[in-house]
């Protein structure tokens, strides 16, 4: 094949610089070949087919501190943080097993959900997981019917699953498609007929005879804990699987999310990526069925995909991040669900992804709200210091037009700029005492003012500024009368709002359109009285 | 530009204007029958691209100029017609032909940067799973240079403005360095500077013997940038050398009256499907 061969070579040839993703698969590769190695080589018999039969027959053997010591708790509950604390550091080699399944299933959806974030089929993995239900019930009922007592095999289920799987989202594409209702309804559609015919035949299998639903009650909720080493393993290969080809077609189905009629036109077999990704997606909904349950899988996708957003605006980094919250979150609903019996995984899971959720969105480095604030928060600083300047521009105006003359811009000296008093500026906005006085001590910080025995003066810096703000602000009025027809008693108001967001190109353009008026001038002279202080 | 096989023009269809190798021209339409939904929006165009001009596609709304270009590049299907790029199916022209979609047609919230955006430009010369190296960025970034848009090359491309966002699309045609160009109105609601870069491209292009066909709604811009004009309406109303076609009378024709009757027969084809 062609394509094992250019990732031979490519793998052997040192690489200039590789994609993100490509890194972040030679640093995983020893790990997850390990991890491959070490399920594949233990026999099936060593490992109990449902590991819950564990949980008390296998009490530690050995004395573990017990943080809590609490009188008459029995010997269960104080060992509980205990064995929480071997699950998390994987002492136990079953639970080992199905935490690194688990991981390794958290990784694989994280970098698929990114791809389905960003090409706005989030909810495929949704249809898909709902649609596997009946699937399921239906590869039950045959095999029970055809060697009763063996409907419960995970494979055959399995393969049921992924069939219904991809019948439903061929269902979602043909309703869009070959009608007029929109892929969203589709969607919709789909997912709960599917859903609901899963659940009937639910309640026929439990009629049976030899019906028990008890078992496939896990694939609506998830749990780790029934997890065999067959199991693991078929997660283990599906998740490198989906490792592989991301990391292998990552520029591809980059250009396929971000604009795939450009891709088509390039003469990229778009329909043929889009089915590899729709592979992906199916092949870790259908894989997540078990561990995270049907209801939740568009969970593992989507969400750690976007907490990844808040971090990062480039996507390799993203898929990274968004692999790794998904690990995390996967990890930790596996460990709580392989010490309890019963308990399921998939709320964990999801519960420990909206965590990582919440607090990226809160302090996601580019798109989290406390940056947002943070920078709203300087804008509006800014703004204030802008008015500051062009009020004290303003007010010093009349008295010194020496002092800006267009021969020497800002070059004033300090001593020839008079003192300035509150009560000089507190009229000719309106601001409170107490906000005039805050905007000053910032200037003062900024270097923009210089504090006197009796007032405040101008630093060279600060008339310089102050000169530069009154200029952007006279530029656009004066833009605004003779470009926009706005008549000059409205023009300051829009042009206090503008003032702080034109940018030196746009500045020059100002000057191209309004200057020639103003042959000798360096700024436009106001067009308005200017307010009078009190 | 290579001629390599110069059939006989007699064999061809009288058209408006009959080119002197209509077999390699840079884009050479026959008979283009296009719908949307069963509805016809361009009917039997006819056209070749002269080699080595740049070519202004005007038409009003919705008189098929971006279905154009799209079913030119086998987009969006057609009911019938051949079309050729310099002599052969666009399948085989693949690598000569540089397309530059409309802004709003992606998502500019993606994250990536505006020399990532160039690079796919590249993919094709990458060749399939092989990572975008060193070499390939430096390319993408002298793209962008030729745009002025250097300085901005790692930018996330939603912090971009509308007409630095347009320009990186342009670059990224330039690096697939294709000898026709097909641009989607790369001149809608951009800034001056923008204006002129484009404009400062196009000139480049032709100087070194590049065509572009340009899908441009600015009248009074056509004739100063423009050689050739394509008058579109639902069908062709004419073309030709800018100062020949560009006259009031045939923008009359496109423009002035609504082609009723083409529309309504369009519209019935939509209705009455089963009804034919």
């Amino acid at each position: 094949m062609s394509s094992s061969t250019c990732q031979y070579r490519s793998g052997l040839r040192p690489r200039v610089s590789t994609g993100p993703l490509g890194t972040v698969v030679r640093f995983a590769h020893p790990f997850m070949v390990t991890g491959l190695l070490l399920l594949l080589s233990t026999p099936s018999n060593a490992l109990p087919a449902v590991i819950t039969s564990q949980a008390p027959a296998s009490r530690p053997t050995m004395p573990l501190p017990s943080p809590v010591s609490i009188s008459g708790a029995t010997p269960a509950t104080r060992s509980a943080p205990g064995k929480f604390a071997r699950a998390l550091l994987l002492e136990d080699y079953n639970t080992r097993v199905v935490v690194i399944g688990t991981l390794l299933l958290g990784i694989g959806s994280g970098i698929v959900g990114t791809f389905m974030l960003l090409r706005k089929r989030s909810l495929v993995g949704d249809v898909v997981s709902h649609a596997a239900l009946p699937g399921i019930a239906m590869a039950f009922l045959i095999v029970e019917i055809t060697q009763p007592g063996t409907g419960r095999s995970m494979p055959l289920l399995l393969v049921g699953a992924l069939l219904a799987g991809l019948v439903g989202v061929g269902c979602t594409m043909a309703i869009s498609r070959f009608s007029r209702i929109k892929q969203d309804a589709a969607l919709a559609i789909v997912l709960s007929v599917f859903f609901g015919l899963g659940i009937s035949l639910f309640t026929i299998i439990q009629k049976l005879p030899t019906g028990n639903v008890a078992g496939l009650q896990q694939f609506i909720y998830g749990q780790t804990a029934s997890m065999t080493s067959g199991d693991v393993r078929l997660i283990a290969l599906a998740s490198l699987a989906v490792l592989g080809i991301a990391s292998l077609l990552f520029k591809e189905i980059a250009l396929l999310c971000f604009d795939e009629q450009f891709a088509r036109s390039n003469g990229w077999p778009t329909g043929g990526l889009d089915s590899i990704l729709m592979a992906l997606v199916v092949s870790v909904a259908i894989i997540g069925l078990q561990s995270v349950g049907l209801l939740l899988v568009v969970a593992l996708l989507i969400i750690p995909a976007a907490s990844a957003r808040f971090w990062t605006e480039r996507l390799g980094p993203m898929t990274i991040i968004a692999a790794c919250f998904g690990g995390l979150s996967a990890w930790l609903g596996a460990v709580t669900s392989s010490m309890f019996a019963r308990f399921s995984a998939g709320p964990v899971i999801v519960l420990a992804g909206t965590l990582f959720f919440l607090f990226s969105m809160t302090f996601g480095t580019r798109r989290g709200i406390v940056r947002r604030l943070l920078l709203q928060l300087a804008m509006r600083r800014r703004v204030g210091r802008h008015d500051l300047a062009r009020t004290i521009y303003e007010f010093l105006e009349p008295e010194l037009p020496l002092l800006e003359s267009s021969a020497h811009p800002g070059s004033g000296d300090p001593l020839c700029i008079p003192l300035l008093v509150l009560q000089d500026l507190l009229g000719r906005r309106t601001w409170s005492p107490k906000r005039l006085g805050r905007l000053i001590q910032s200037a003062c910080r900024h270097g923009l003012l210089q504090v006197e025995p009796k007032g405040w003066r101008l630093t060279s810096e600060g008339a310089r500024h102050a000169r530069l703000v009154a200029r952007n602000h006279r530029l656009w009025e004066t833009y605004l009368i003779l470009h926009a027809d706005v008549a000059p008693s409205h023009v300051d108001r829009n042009a206090d709002l503008i003032e702080h967001v034109l940018e030196p190109e746009l500045i020059e353009q100002l000057v191209e359109a309004v200057m020639d008026r103003y042959p000798q001038m360096d700024m436009p002279p106001s067009p308005h009285p200017l307010a009078q202080g009190s | 530009m290579s001629t390599t096989n110069p059939s006989d023009p007699a064999a061809v269809e009288p058209t408006s204007s009959p080119p002197e190798h209509p077999s390699s021209a840079p884009l050479a339409i026959h008979d283009m029958t296009v719908a949307y939904h069963r509805r016809p929006v361009l009917w039997d165009i006819d056209y070749d691209a002269p080699p080595g001009k740049l070519v202004a596609i005007i038409g009003p709304n919705g008189s098929g100029k971006t279905t154009f270009i799209k079913a030119a590049l086998d987009l969006v299907p057609r009911i019938s017609g051949d079309v050729r790029f310099f002599g052969e199916p666009y399948r085989q022209a693949r690598t000569r032909v540089g397309y530059v979609p409309q802004r709003g047609s992606v998502d500019w919230d993606f994250p990536v940067s505006a020399l990532d955006v160039v690079a796919m430009g590249l993919y094709r010369k990458i060749g399939w799973f092989r990572p975008v190296t060193r070499r390939y960025r430096q390319q993408a970034l002298e793209c962008l240079d030729r745009v002025g848009m250097a300085d901005l090359a790692r930018r996330q491309i939603s912090q971009l403005s509308g007409g630095q966002q347009q320009r990186v699309f342009l670059a990224r045609a330039l690096a697939q360095s294709a000898d026709l160009y097909l641009m989607d109105e790369p001149f809608a609601g951009v800034d001056a500077a923008t204006e002129r870069a484009i404009v400062a491209v196009l000139h480049e292009l032709r100087q070194s013997g590049k065509t572009a066909l340009v899908v441009h709604h600015d009248l009074q811009t056509v004739t100063e940038y423009f050689d050739h004009v394509l008058l579109l309406n639902m069908r062709l109303v004419a073309t030709g050398p800018t100062r020949d076609v560009f006259t009031n009378e045939n923008l009359r024709a496109t423009y002035g009256g609504k082609l009723a009757l083409l529309d309504q027969v369009g519209h019935r084809m939509t209705l009455g499907q089963g009804n034919q």
